[in-house]
């Protein structure tokens, strides 16, 4: 069975195309990010597979029901923690584990629940008393508490310090030995590289790319390149004595794209022959960030917003 | 389908987390309290003191002049002289007093010579204080008795007793009704119009949408409570009414009725006032507009009765009023039939109001 098989999700907001025509099917046992800035339409693609929002036009199947038609089905077999989970201030996390399984009708312990989402500490804390850390674990436990088959998590991270994000990793990865299939949202390329079998990148309601991070960088980067600080001059000199593809930085960094083991050699042999002064040579393949940068056409920052040469885009997410 | 069981795992979790929160507390179950109190306290000052007896003297002679002045002299009765020329029993009702006695004009003539003779005594019998007047009455009445006769003669004083043709009523009995129907208003309202534009805002009903647990269960579960809350809140305020300012109220199983349809109506507006809003400070806004006026025009804290024609008639267009006059019926006048009624028209609303609330109620957005 395929977890989740979506073909051509539209869905808009008025003028605004949230999603865009987009197909991906996720594979059982996997761990699936959907990776893109604020805006991209993550949140609301997963909340169309969870059943939360309905698509303009597309089909969707998770679990090989409609989640929007067969929600209360659906939501039985899965487990979600929307953008910000939050629950109510005044229960504590043992009481809150106690009420999803009186809810959902099973038997749980929730000693043991809070203990695999590192939160034993607190289980009697009031949840307004807990930290950013420590809420987003209180919404793992409970996304835990119907044993899902499936797992949503929409930004898990967002807004954590490093500590708290690596140990809410550590439980996701706990997940995945499991063998539940994850589908989650980020703007984190890390989060997404640490976790995730396979990446969707998301830009404007699209699917950019989608595979592994090694299939992403090998469809969509550049591919290996030398690279060398020296002068414009050895630039020019290289290009005019080889047929290699040559880029200089403007200020000192010159870029070799090696196609064939041949060109590095030539590459080289063309550097020692220019005579001219250099230093630092290595060779780099493209990163998930640099595809991601090409893709999204600009940087995104901590909080998940695109920024284009210092300056930010604005954009409708907000959770859309 | 609608499960008992998530309904009560929810109602649970609302409740501690109520319990916890003092200022919810204060305000669902101290604050009507205190309100009794304070209104009690200045509407019903000295209720325990003298109380006053009205009386007629038709005979001026010097028995009735001296029984007079020794119902005065103790410490339970007040004597306020009514004129001869008065209709008593007319002054009586129009004064709406309860306790009253008429001296016959022949009462000293016949006392000296030993002819029986009844005095007419009124009272109230369902009010406490007119039994204390009565008793005093009689008390002295009978030392006249046995003042000049042996003990095994017959009374030469008898008495008639009659009741005033007037209601008697104080304000303190319509002020535990008028605040309890204020109980059933505010705590349920206020709360289900800040849980619901608040829960909406920070988007709880989606995540708890992705649970079991269902609307019409969640909106059970806050109507379950608020009965509950809204009962407690009940008997303390009878019990503080009663004891402290010996309100006569009638307890009886006409009460339940009021007592499970009032909070769930006004859960059902505060949910309705909450989902309609597009966020929570509008609906703090709306909340305020709706529940004002009731709190005040309803009969909470002065009886419709005594309120202009035009605000009364504002005042029948509240949903509380119903609920208040029908409490009244049932605790003061013990009026079944108008109480009925009350529950008749408290019924439609209360349906009307739940399934619009529920209909328009949503777990999610599409």
């Amino acid at each position: 069975m395929i977890p989740v098989e979506i073909a051509d999700v539209k869905k808009n907001y008025g003028s605004l195309k949230a999603v865009d025509g987009v197909s991906l099917s996720v594979i059982k046992g996997e761990v699936f990010a959907l990776l893109g800035p604020n805006g991209a339409g993550k949140t609301t693609l997963i909340e169309i597979m969870e059943g939360l929002r309905k698509q303009d036009s597309g089909s969707v199947k998770v679990l090989e029901l409609d989640p929007w038609e067969n929600g209360g089905e659906l939501h039985k077999k899965i487990g979600v923690i929307p953008q910000n989970f939050t629950f109510f201030e005044k229960a504590n996390p043992k009481e809150a584990i106690s009420y999803y399984a009186s809810l959902f009708g099973v038997e749980v312990s929730p000693g043991k629940i809070l203990k695999e989402v590192l939160l034993e500490d607190s289980a009697t804390n009031l949840f307004e008393n807990l930290s950013g850390g420590q809420k987003q674990k209180m919404g793992l436990a409970l996304s835990m508490v119907n044993n899902p088959e499936l797992l949503f998590l929409d930004e898990p991270t967002t807004g954590l310090d490093p500590n708290a994000r690596r140990a809410i990793w550590e439980v996701i990865m706990g997940f995945k030995n499991k063998g539940t299939t994850v589908i989650l949202t980020t703007h984190y390329l890390e989060e997404a590289e640490h976790l995730s079998d396979r990446v969707a990148i998301m830009n404007e309601g699209h699917i950019a790319a989608i595979g592994t991070v090694d299939e992403i960088i090998e469809a969509h980067g550049s591919g290996e390149r030398l690279e060398v600080h020296g002068s414009e001059k050895m630039a020019d000199y290289i290009k005019a004595n080889t047929d290699l593809k040559v880029e200089f930085d403007g200020k000192d960094l010159i870029s070799i794209n090696i196609d064939r083991k041949h060109d590095a050699l030539a590459a080289m042999a063309a550097i020692e022959a220019s005579e001219l002064e250099w230093h630092e040579l290595r060779t780099r393949r493209d990163s998930l960030e640099d595809v991601f940068i090409k893709l999204v056409r600009g940087v995104v920052d901590a909080q998940g917003e695109v920024t284009f040469s210092g300056k930010k885009v604005s954009n409708n997410d907000g959770g859309q | 389908m609608f499960s008992l069981k998530r309904t009560l795992a929810d109602l649970r979790l609302f409740g501690k987390g109520y319990l916890r929160n003092r200022i919810g507390l204060f305000f669902g179950l101290i604050f009507p309290v205190i309100l009794i109190l304070i209104f009690g306290a200045i509407f019903s000052g000295g209720s325990n003191g003298p109380f006053p007896l009205y009386v007629q003297n038709n005979d001026g002679g010097q028995v009735s002049t001296s029984l007079i002045s020794v119902l005065n002299g103790t410490d339970t009765v007040r004597v306020k002289l009514v004129s001869s020329s008065e209709n008593f029993s007319n002054y009586l009702s129009v004064h709406s007093i309860s306790d009253g006695l008429i001296i016959p004009a022949n009462f000293t003539a016949s006392y000296i010579a030993g002819a029986p003779i009844n005095v007419t005594i009124y009272r109230n019998p369902s009010s406490s204080s007119s039994a204390v007047v009565q008793g005093t009455t009689f008390g002295v009445l009978n030392s006249f008795n046995f003042e000049y006769y042996a003990h095994n003669s017959p009374p030469i004083i008898g008495a008639v007793l009659t009741t005033a043709n007037s209601q008697i009523y104080r304000y303190v009995d319509f002020l535990i009704p008028g605040l309890i129907g204020f109980s059933i208003l505010v705590s349920p309202m206020f709360s289900l119009v800040n849980i619901s534009s608040e829960y909406k805002k920070i988007k709880l009903f989606k995540q708890l949408s992705l649970t079991p647990l269902t609307k019409l269960e969640w909106l059970g579960s806050k109507v379950i409570f608020y009965i509950f809350l809204s009962s407690v809140s009940f008997l303390l305020m009878v019990g503080v009414g009663s004891a402290l300012f010996k309100a006569n109220v009638v307890l009886s199983l006409w009460l339940i009725p009021f007592l499970i349809l009032g909070p769930m109506l006004f859960s059902s507006l505060g949910m309705l006032v909450g989902t309609v809003s597009r966020n929570t400070e509008t609906a703090s806004v709306i909340g305020n507009v709706v529940t004002f006026p009731m709190m005040f025009l309803s009969g909470t804290f002065f009886p419709v009765a005594s309120m202009p024609m035009y605000l009364q008639a504002i005042a029948h267009v509240l949903p509380l009023y119903y609920i208040i006059d029908g409490l009244n019926a049932v605790m003061i006048y013990s009026n079944y039939s108008a109480a009925l009624l009350d529950i008749g028209i408290v019924t439609v609303i209360t349906v009307a109001a739940f399934v619009i609330a529920a209909r328009l109620f949503k777990w999610r957005e599409d």
